[in-house]
């Protein structure tokens, strides 16, 4: 089959690979119908997550038909139509029990692995660093999905791929990343990132009642987006982040911080920005802490930084004197899809929100490689980019 | 929205693939001139130039770096400059009373034709790479998502409640009333 594959920095393939098969009684076979590039593909193809082997099949936002499933796959049959979340959960473990999906404590096949880098491991997820499992991922014609029974949503045909595609990752990764943060009628919400998953962050902050939103980025089509979901924006090229967020809290900070920027943070004409430039070329430091420092600093005491933003490694002078004096609840993870995503599927069918707003660009998965270079350079206006195989 | 793109079968360009080779290029010359300096001078017979020599090894080595990052497109135009820089270096050696003259002409030859590569591979990355400055800027005002206007749906999701183990606040339910403060053992 034809699958887009990491090939190391930068460098993404349209390959031909194998076939997947059922290699387990509780997998089963997706062919994919349409699948999408995320903001934490890009944080591969840049090559700040490590554990990454060449031939890798990318992606982690997949949807399509179940063609074949194994012998104790019990709520799968094939001819489903099923979102898949980017999380592979067991529904079994005692995180699983809980809700933790995404530190599902026995879909890691690399465990080892996973336990030497973060203390424990954490989910298995697709398309992704051997760290998390090393599955095949979804930008392809066919994808393998380890515990079937619990890894999947199932769509009605009354609703289009582009409407619940993205039920397998950013839609509930903004959501989770509000959800956290426990919006209050009274809250300003700082979301730093305007991109997909910032985007989705907007829209889920309006959706749970939050007085101000406020979003934070310098893409200006972005920004629009934003404004469009109902944020006030601020484009940090053009003016100071703390300065505006101070005047529209009266002085006093918004309540609530979210990170959708990640590691790959970027800053303008700001000194701590050169530093973990540099720090980063010759390997001192594998992550941009940027936002993180900001949100810490301008956040009201007490308040709540909710972090969907991906981070690989390790961050260098982070204010947590400010962090810990001010008495800030910090929340993170990779998001627990499927804890999310029946309330969400829901809300879509009522017409709360269509989540195709973010599409901006659908084209063949044989332009992928070229498309991974497009949404990361921010050309041609793209924000989102749906493949189909 | 769909956009005709080129289909390529790797994201690296040709032009990503010289970048890449001019950054280990870099980083090799760099390290030589910073560690054999003198190697450099004398065969150029331009005695006295090390420490010309060295910064230029440290030059190189940034541009080199920056040349095999994400986003090699400024170290290239870097490396246009310094080839630039160079070149004028260079052209101080060809006074008639220096007897290596023809290796000095030589080496300019080589850094000319670097340097037309270099700013070959620098127009290019920048077409592949970088927004153009004055780009269209598409208008997404209209992508909202909402069925309704944005303002019209605050709160639409209240019957959301935040599970037990996510509640950062004070719970999801009203504010409770302030906490009572006692200054004094003798306050009520
Ligand atoms: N936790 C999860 O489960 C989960 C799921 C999906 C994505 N993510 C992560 O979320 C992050 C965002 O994903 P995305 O798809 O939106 O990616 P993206 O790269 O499209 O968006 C990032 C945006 O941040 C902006 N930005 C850069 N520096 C900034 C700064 N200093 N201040 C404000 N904005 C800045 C960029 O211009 C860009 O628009 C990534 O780190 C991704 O890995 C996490
Ligand atoms: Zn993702
Ligand atoms: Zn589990």
């Amino acid at each position: 089959m034809k699958a887009l594959c990491w090939h190391g920095k930068n460098d993404i393939r349209y390959d031909t690979v194998p076939d997947p098969s059922i290699e387990d009684a509780r997998d089963a076979i997706v062919k994919v119908s349409s699948c999408a590039i995320c903001g934490s593909d890009l944080h591969l193809y840049d090559h700040f997550i490590p554990g990454m082997e060449h031939g890798d099949v990318m992606g982690h936002e997949f949807m399509g038909e179940v063609v074949e499933v194994g012998a104790d796959t019990k709520r799968l049959k094939v001819g489903d139509r099923v979102v898949v979340p980017f999380t592979i959960v067991c529904g079994e473990c005692e995180q699983c029990r809980r809700g933790n999906f995404s530190v599902c404590e026995r879909s890691n096949r690399n465990k080892a692995l996973g336990d030497k880098a973060f203390g424990h491991a954490t989910a298995g997820l697709f398309g992704y660093t051997h760290l998390t499992g090393g599955y095949a991922g979804g930008q392809a014609e066919y994808v393998r999905v380890p515990f079937a029974d619990t890894t999947h949503v199932k769509v009605p045909d009354s609703l289009s791929d582009e409407q619940v595609l993205f039920l397998g990752d950013i839609f509930p990764t903004g959501w989770q990343a509000v959800v956290q943060c426990d919006i209050q009628p009274t809250d300003t919400v700082a979301i730093w990132g305007a991109g997909p998953v910032g985007q989705f962050c907007v829209r889920s902050a309006v959706l749970l009642g939050a007085r101000q939103v406020v979003c934070i980025d310098r893409v200006p089509e972005r920004l629009s987006m934003a404004a469009a979901g109902g944020a006030i924006t601020i484009d940090f090229d053009e003016e100071s982040v703390l300065e505006r967020l101070e005047e529209l809290t009266h002085g006093k900070g918004p309540e609530k911080c979210i990170d959708a920027v990640g590691l790959e943070a970027h800053a303008t004409r700001s000194l701590d920005s050169m530093y973990d430039r540099a720090k980063q070329a010759v390997m001192l430091e594998t992550d941009r802490p940027h936002v993180l420092r900001e949100m810490i600093y301008v956040c009201r005491p007490a308040g709540v930084l909710s972090v969907p933003g991906v981070y690989g490694g390790l961050v260098d002078k982070l204010p947590f004197g400010a962090l810990m004096n001010k008495g800030l609840t910090l929340r993170t993870g990779q998001t627990h899809v499927r804890r999310w995503t029946d309330d969400l599927l829901r809300r879509i069918e009522e017409g709360q929100i269509d989540p195709s707003f973010v599409i901006t660009h659908t084209v063949g998965l044989e332009q992928g490689p070229d498309m991974y270079r497009v949404f990361r350079d921010k050309l041609d206006n793209c924000i989102k980019v749906v493949l189909k195989p | 929205m769909n956009h005709p793109h080129t289909s390529a079968t790797s994201s690296l360009a040709t032009a990503d693939r010289v970048a890449r080779g001019l950054g280990y290029f870099s980083l090799g010359l760099g390290l030589l001139e910073l560690a054999s300096p003198r190697l450099v001078t004398r065969s150029l017979g331009m005695e006295g130039a090390e420490a010309l020599v060295r910064a230029a090894g440290a030059r190189e080595l940034l541009t080199g770096l920056g040349a095999l990052g994400v986003n090699p497109t400024p170290a290239l135009w870097g490396r246009v400059a310094g080839d630039a820089l160079d070149l004028a270096t260079l052209a101080s050696g060809l006074s008639p009373d220096n007897p290596k003259r023809d290796n000095v002409k030589a080496a300019m030859a080589v850094v000319l034709g670097t340097a037309l590569v270099d700013a070959m591979a620098a127009r290019a990355l920048s077409e592949r790479h970088v927004r153009p400055r004055h780009g269209y800027i598409a208008d997404y005002s209209q992508c909202s998502g909402f069925p309704r206007p944005a303002a019209a749906m605050r709160g639409e999701a209240s019957d959301f409640e935040t599970p037990a183990d996510m509640r950062a606040d004070i719970g999801s339910g009203p504010r409770p009333a302030p906490v009572p403060i006692r200054l004094s053992d003798t306050d009520q």
